[in-house]
């Protein structure tokens, strides 16, 4: 990403706010901003959503094909994510191959859905060894205003959700709906000297000294983490996060699984 | 395999029900992304096309700029869920040349005289393609920077117009396109009657070519219509008085 | 997916007519000002605006675009590098403006200039000069220009400067009344807010209000209200 300039004034004035448990949106320091999303959208996919997060607008698309599994794992199908972080999106953004911001987030995302076995991967072989279903999972960010990592894991969640494997299309029986056994929603973090913000704007990001996202799972236990930017972390301030995490994830699976 | 598949009916209707000038349903909006200076959402039949502007901004790299006007790039993209067959990401030719043709028809109605130096950076992204993702593309694009505030003559409208079962047809769908004898994608600005895009691939006579382009043409002005429309309806509410230039702070 | 609204019944409604690129606005009898060009004896619409007459001229005042800058605007800008003897700022328009270290209010040693302003910095200048090819040259020196320390920044688009300085500044009256800060209006559409934290966030709020503002009258009454406790838009969907 292109170096954005924050006003030093700007950023005195996020933290300011934040250490009176404040944020320039009004929200308090551990709440999401609106999510909204909807899901089929795109005709061509097998399952697609758009999902914004504030100001965050991100469309996920799943294309599913048959192909060869990997060989240490004959009877599993194959997740691939990708990511792209166009210069649509944010002024920030460059064109080119994907910068390894994206990668990061691709991986992050790719992390939760996999280790939390949120899809039965066993049931999308279709002959163990040398057909399965290949699941391309696209990230597609068409405006960018902080936290991708929160933005595009539900977006891929709900996408997941929606997708219908297209089985008839390649002789191989009736389509069936993607088996999905878990809902790994993740949290995301970012840290201002001393103080914790749930979901940062862009903004808020470039504020910060460090991020934090943590995946948790339908029984509240942890499936993936990821600490990010040059500063640190203490042990007491990841605690306070999971705690934090594992309040929220509730909320937002019920809303992703109802659709509300 | 040509002859086999039949795209007109005994009725001379076509295979989604449109007669042979008639348009698929069209719909736009302006001003659909918050960090673009412009942005438009357009649906075309099955097409769904996102156009992004952003700029005028100074051009990068430095070598790029024209001390004497700005420089119109733009960027065509397919996304990798857009098509039946997922579309591998990263640049390819076919995606270069939309995206030259596209910059060139642009830059023909941009008053780039204003912003030496400059860029105007368009990025079109494909998010469901249905045939005729150029027109649609360039369409939905000049929304967009009208829609930035960028000082242009006019706005491009663009359709195609082709040739299914020997009959000139307005607006190819999918099938027609893959099985027709000829395809002409034009861009045309009906204020000025300059043809700002044209292609062609297949067979016409000279004589079909036109009637071809008097379709085409009455097709882009309705477009032009419908582009005008979508920009009037984003600020479509009793605007509030601007222009005070005694204020004095 | 975008929502597209049914097509508005009341573009006509205003007397100021919304116009598009392409879209004739005069003829022969005006002359063709901002936001027109002229072609024959006809003049044509450049920009998505509103029409304005004035002193013979048809004009068109965009809804959106780049800030334009003129010598003698002041401005708000963002320090976006700095180099021995000069900065660079970012000042809303399509290209970054320099400020020389002689149009400093500082006297500046060779090399020295981070001393003075830092990646970052938000100044109050004013345009000095502007070439054909639209380099721009700001100015400190006149009294009041400074690096603003403390307060915030917010953003809007250039040409609502006006609505939020309100007829003869009683819109900007009634945000320092109110929330007891300093404001600062940058003709480039940046704005300087600087007071305590609630007054910051109130001030901030109801430029908010007023930038948003689709009210073509009442919107000083409804700043007023918002001001005074009442909270903004309840008849806004958009809340």
């Amino acid at each position: 990403m292109k170096r954005t300039i924050v006003p030093e004034i700007k950023k005195e004035l996020i933290y300011k706010l934040a250490q009176r448990g404040c944020r320039e949106d009004d929200r308090t320091l551990d709440e999401f901003r609106p999510i909204s999303f909807e899901t089929d959208i795109i005709g061509t996919a097998e399952g697609s959503a758009r999902l914004k997060l504030g100001k965050t607008d991100v469309i996920v698309g799943v294309k599913l094909q048959p192909g060869e599994p990997y060989p240490d794992k004959p009877d599993q199908g194959v997740l691939m994510t990708g990511c792209e972080l166009k210069p649509m999106a944010h002024p920030g953004f460059e064109s080119g191959a994907p910068s390894d911001d994206s990668v990061e987030i691709a991986r992050v995302v790719d992390r939760g859905i996999r280790e939390s076995g949120m899809i039965d991967m066993q049931a999308l072989c279709i002959e163990p060894g040398k057909k399965v279903w290949m699941v391309f999972l696209d990230i597609q960010v068409i405006n960018y205003d902080g936290n991708l990592f929160d933005a595009a894991t539900m977006a891929a969640l709900a996408a997941m959700n929606s997708t219908s494997v297209p089985a008839s299309r390649f002789g191989l029986g009736e389509d069936f709906p993607l088996p999905v056994n878990a809902w790994p929603v993740t949290t995301t973090f970012v840290k201002l000297r001393d103080v914790l913000l749930v979901d940062p704007t862009f903004t808020e990001e470039l504020a910060s000294d460090a991020r934090f996202t943590v995946s948790i799972d339908d029984n509240g236990h942890i499936r993936a983490m990821q600490k990010g930017l040059k500063g640190a972390l203490i042990y007491d301030e990841v605690i306070r996060a999971l705690d934090i995490a594992q309040k929220l994830s509730l909320e937002l699976r019920t809303r992703l699984q109802t659709g509300e | 395999m040509l002859d086999e598949i039949k795209l007109l009916d005994k009725d001379g209707m076509r295979l989604d029900g449109r007669k042979l000038d008639q348009l698929r349903p069209i719909r736009m909006e302006a001003g659909v992304l918050d960090n673009a200076d412009g942005s438009a959402y357009i649906e075309w039949g099955g097409n769904k096309v996102i156009a992004a502007v952003y700029g005028p901004r100074e051009a990068q790299p430095k070598y790029l700029q024209d001390p004497s006007k700005a420089i119109v790039q733009v960027s065509y993209n397919m996304a990798a869920f857009s098509s039946d067959e997922r579309v591998r990401p990263g640049p390819n030719r076919r995606a270069t040349e939309i995206s030259k043709i596209t910059a060139e028809a642009l830059e023909s109605v941009v008053l780039t005289g204003n912003f030496p130096r400059a860029s105007i950076d368009v990025y079109i992204e494909v998010l469901e393609a249905d045939a005729g993702t150029r027109c649609a593309g360039l369409t939905a694009a000049s929304i967009a920077i009208a829609d930035a505030g960028i000082p242009m003559k006019d706005l491009v409208a663009a359709c195609a117009v082709g040739k299914i079962d020997g009959q000139l047809a307005l607006d190819l769908g999918k099938k027609e396109d893959n099985f027709g004898q000829a395809d002409m994608p034009l861009g045309f600005v009906p204020g000025t009657g300059e043809i700002s895009l044209l292609q062609m691939d297949g067979h016409m006579t000279i004589a079909e070519f036109k009637a071809a382009m008097q379709m085409c043409m009455a097709a882009c002005k309705h477009i032009h219509e419908l582009q005008r429309d979508a920009l009037r309806r984003r600020y479509a509410v009793n605007y509030a008085d601007m222009s005070e230039p005694e204020a004095e702070q | 997916m975008f929502g597209c609204d049914a097509m508005a019944d009341d573009v006509q409604r205003t007397d100021r007519v919304i116009v598009v690129p392409g879209e004739q606005v005069g003829d022969s009898e005006l002359k063709s000002g901002n936001g027109t060009y002229r072609k024959g004896d006809l003049i044509f619409s450049a920009q998505l605006g509103i029409v304005n007459f004035r002193a013979g001229f048809v004009n068109v005042i965009p809804f959106a675009g780049k800030y334009s800058p003129k010598p003698g605007d002041s401005i708000i800008g963002i320090v976006q590098d700095a180099g021995p003897n000069s900065w660079m700022v970012d000042i809303g328009c399509p290209y970054p403006a320099f400020l020389h270290a002689n149009e400093s209010p500082w006297k500046v040693e060779f090399g020295a200039t981070t001393q003075h302003l830092n990646v970052g910095d938000v100044v109050l200048a004013k345009i000095g000069q502007v070439d054909e090819t639209r380099r721009v040259n700001l100015t400190m020196k006149e009294q009041g220009l400074r690096k603003l320390n403390t307060g915030q920044i917010m953003k809007i688009v250039h040409t609502k400067v006006p609505r939020i300085i309100g007829k003869n500044g009683s819109m900007i009256s009634l945000l320092k009344e109110h929330t007891g800060c300093r404001i600062f209006i940058g003709q480039n559409g940046t704005i300087w807010i600087d007071g305590e934290l609630e007054g910051m966030r109130k001030a901030s709020a109801a430029i908010n209000i007023i930038d948003r503002g689709t009210h073509l009258h009442g919107l000083t009454d409804e700043v007023r209200a918002y001001l005074n406790g009442n909270p903004p838009g309840n008849d806004d969907e958009r809340m």
